[in-house]
């Protein structure tokens, strides 16, 4: 098992030399604006305004902008139901995401999926998933198509700590290793799978060293640092691009909000939670980017405006849209003939 | 008689807890039923009653949960599984169709398969294509296993108790929508049977078998239709398999009209059983009309409230076609 490094001159880290200024300056607004999405949907939530419910990853957006960043529209991922910091790590649009939680027309779902289906194929994302696990097997198969056809693409798919208790991701792990497929599992553990931890849940501590099983590299980062969660995203991004096959990334992390809304968080202390969210990745990013030179606190603060400007508009631009009619119910349970 | 009254969801954990305390043999194992009480509150406090071993929260693996249930019934225990939704049951059917369902047969009668899966269902929460389904019916084709779904809270502690005191696996069905509902429980242990349908309303226009939360619907319905001097018969069918055929031809030669009423996919589901079941049987000779039925869309359950509706039978649609039916003729 690897472990990443973080012992080098921090401004020399690959992160920081192989980044430009505006790439660094798109990861911090990518991170923004999941926090700034989910607190603004949570709010509209508690206000009555949307049903059903939904996992806010408000505290992991290191691990979704770090792994993505470096990801085209070509590469694949298959994402989670905690999935919005996956979408928007991708490339999505908060305003249609916003409207698919409104349930309109509009909404990268058309308003059939949800919080929880959030997908948009356009930007690579083959979707979030209401069935833990459900992406394992998915982002493998996505890798195999890649395979086959000679693609220079990666998959990569996003699971939970619980996920991995599931038949699914062994079963997918080993194909991928077994084939030497392009595919890259990242697993945001957040050390819990809704109200069980993980060391009631899973019998090994690190969920990384699983990957010795299926002889692949397994690395574990610092889930709340978006270099560390980046640099090895790089190095299982090289490898599997050249043939190498898969790798097994173990971020830690931790969700500050509950599981869902329906959460009384019965099973873990507030001071856990507390401790958890002075190591908040956002903050912890800005500073390091005003330590090292990249950016001054106005630069930084000019990113939290134009995030600010972009989710009002999305949330306003999905709260005019439209409803979808009752008699549309059956669209597109199969493929129309003649369309596409 | 005290006229208690308890939700759905108390009643089941009510009927757990008095099967605990009655039988060691009896615990409970599923995701996040423990200090999290269930994600429908149905185990509730019993972790702390009855310890982290006979409320086992397990890691989230269904076949392996599910499997390992069946795995202990057939050494002597009386496991109780909660399915979190009974969607996930799709990771599990290997243990429950090919195992659970079949042991007992393939082995010549020499092992029973005690064991009961809880199974949270149905729509009308906004959780979209995935924690929505109603899929009853599927196990109803499979010889073996017992598939009930009760609409009150008093049949859901009864089902509850006589699916653990029976040898064979049973399936319970509970539809979500219920938990909250509240009805009478009488406090003692006692068994709703396994086998039954109930007639709800008596009438004599039609014959309306429904199923789970569609019972109540269609009561609304005939309540509504009454005022226009419809008078409908509302059997509660609770047993999927095996179903009772002998209430239903019963009604039926008295009704001369059926519609049957469910949540689930229309195609392929409940109402074809029913249907086929009348057409077999003496009652078909006696029909003045084509058999209705009203069940959910050929699709998915969609997140939008708009169509979520528009994708399960509605109080309105029962009472358009029950309205159509009781004027229809061959
Ligand atoms: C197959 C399946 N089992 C159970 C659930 C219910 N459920 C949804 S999320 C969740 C916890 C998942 O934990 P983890 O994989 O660690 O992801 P996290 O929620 O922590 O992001 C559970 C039990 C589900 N959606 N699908
Ligand atoms: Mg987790």
């Amino acid at each position: 098992m690897l472990k990443a490094k973080t012992t080098k001159p921090e401004n020399a880290r690959p992160f920081y030399a192989r980044h430009s200024k505006e790439q660094l300056r798109n990861a911090l607004r990518r991170m923004w604006l999941i926090r700034r999405f989910e607190e603004v949907a949570e709010d509209s939530y508690v206000r009555g305004l949307t049903h059903g419910t939904m996992h806010l990853s408000i505290g992991q957006e290191a691990s979704a902008v770090g792994i993505c960043m470096d990801l085209t529209n070509s590469d694949y991922i298959t994402s989670t139901h905690r999935g919005h910091g996956h979408c928007i790590g991708k490339g999505a649009e908060v305003k249609f995401m916003f409207a698919e939680f409104f349930g309109k027309e509009e909404g990268y779902c058309r308003g059939r999926g949800g919080s929880m289906h959030i997908a948009d194929p356009a930007t690579g994302n083959l979707g979030a998933n209401g069935i833990v696990g459900g992406g394992l097997p998915l982002a493998t198969g996505a890798a195999l198509a890649i395979q086959q056809r000679k693609g220079q693409d990666v998959a990569v798919c996003f699971f939970g700590d619980g996920a991995n208790n599931e038949g699914a991701f062994h079963e997918s792990l080993n194909i991928a290793a077994v084939w030497k497929l392009p595919v890259i599992y990242v697993c945001e553990n957040n050390q819990y799978g809704m109200s069980v931890s993980t060391e009631r849940s899973t019998a090994v501590k690190d969920i990384a060293t699983r990957a010795a099983a299926y002889n692949m590299p397994g690395v574990i980062v610092d889930g709340n640092a978006i270099a560390d969660v980046n640099e090895a995203m790089m190095a299982a991004i090289e490898l599997a691009r050249n043939g190498g096959g898969p790798s097994l990334i173990e971020c830690k992390t931790y969700r500050t909000r509950g599981h869902s809304r329906s959460d009384r968080n019965r099973y873990r202390t507030k001071e856990e939670i507390e401790d958890w969210k002075v190591k908040d990745p956002i903050p912890a990013f800005e500073n390091e980017l005003q330590k090292f030179g990249v950016f001054n606190l106005a630069e930084i603060e000019a990113v939290r405006a134009q995030v600010e400007t972009e989710v009002a508009e999305g949330f306003a631009f999905a709260q005019s849209g439209t409803n979808p009619l009752p008699q549309s119910v059956l669209r597109d349970v199969y493929t129309v003939s003649g369309a596409a | 008689m005290s006229m208690r009254e308890l939700s759905f969801a108390q009643a089941l954990n009510e009927g757990m807890a008095q099967a605990m305390e009655a039988d060691p043999r009896v615990f409970i194992m599923g995701e996040d039923i423990g200090v999290y009480g269930g994600a429908f509150g149905v185990t509730g406090e019993l972790v702390h009653r009855f310890g982290e071993l006979r409320v086992r929260d397990t890691p989230i693996s269904e076949l392996g949960g599910a499997g390992v249930a069946v795995g202990a019934a057939i050494a002597g225990a009386r496991p109780i599984y909660e399915f979190q939704f009974s969607d996930f049951v799709s990771l599990a059917m290997e243990q429950i169709v090919n195992q659970a369902a079949k042991m007992r047969y393939m082995l010549g009668g020499k092992i029973s398969v005690p064991v009961v899966f809880r199974m949270p269902c149905g729509s009308g929460t906004g959780a979209a294509a995935q924690h929505s389904q109603s899929l009853e019916a599927w196990f109803g084709h499979v010889p073996g296993l017992k598939v009930v779904e009760p609409s009150t809270p008093e049949d859901a502690k009864g089902m509850l108790l006589a699916a653990l005191d029976d040898p064979d696996p049973v399936l319970i069905f509970e539809h979500k929508l219920l938990y909250k509902t509240k009805g009478h429980v009488p406090e003692a242990m006692y068994h709703t049977p396994l086998d039954k349908a109930v007639v709800r309303r008596a009438g004599k226009d039609a014959t309306v078998a429904a199923l789970g939360i569609m019972v109540q619907k269609c009561l609304d319905a005939a309540e509504i239709l009454a005022g226009e001097g419809i008078d409908l018969e509302v059997i509660d069918l609770r047993c999927i398999r095996p179903i009772d055929a002998a209430t239903l031809i019963e009604s039926v030669k008295k009704t001369t009209r059926l519609a049957c009423v469910y949540e689930a996919v229309k195609a392929f589901g409940i109402g074809a059983e029913v249907s086929a079941l009348i057409c077999e049987s003496e009652a078909f000779d006696y029909l003045d009309a084509p058999i209705m039925r009203l069940g959910g869309t050929d699709s998915p359950i969609p997140y939008s409230p708009i169509l979520e509706k528009a994708a399960v039978p509605q109080v309105e649609d029962i009472v358009a076609g029950l309205r159509s039916l009781v004027t229809k003729r061959f």
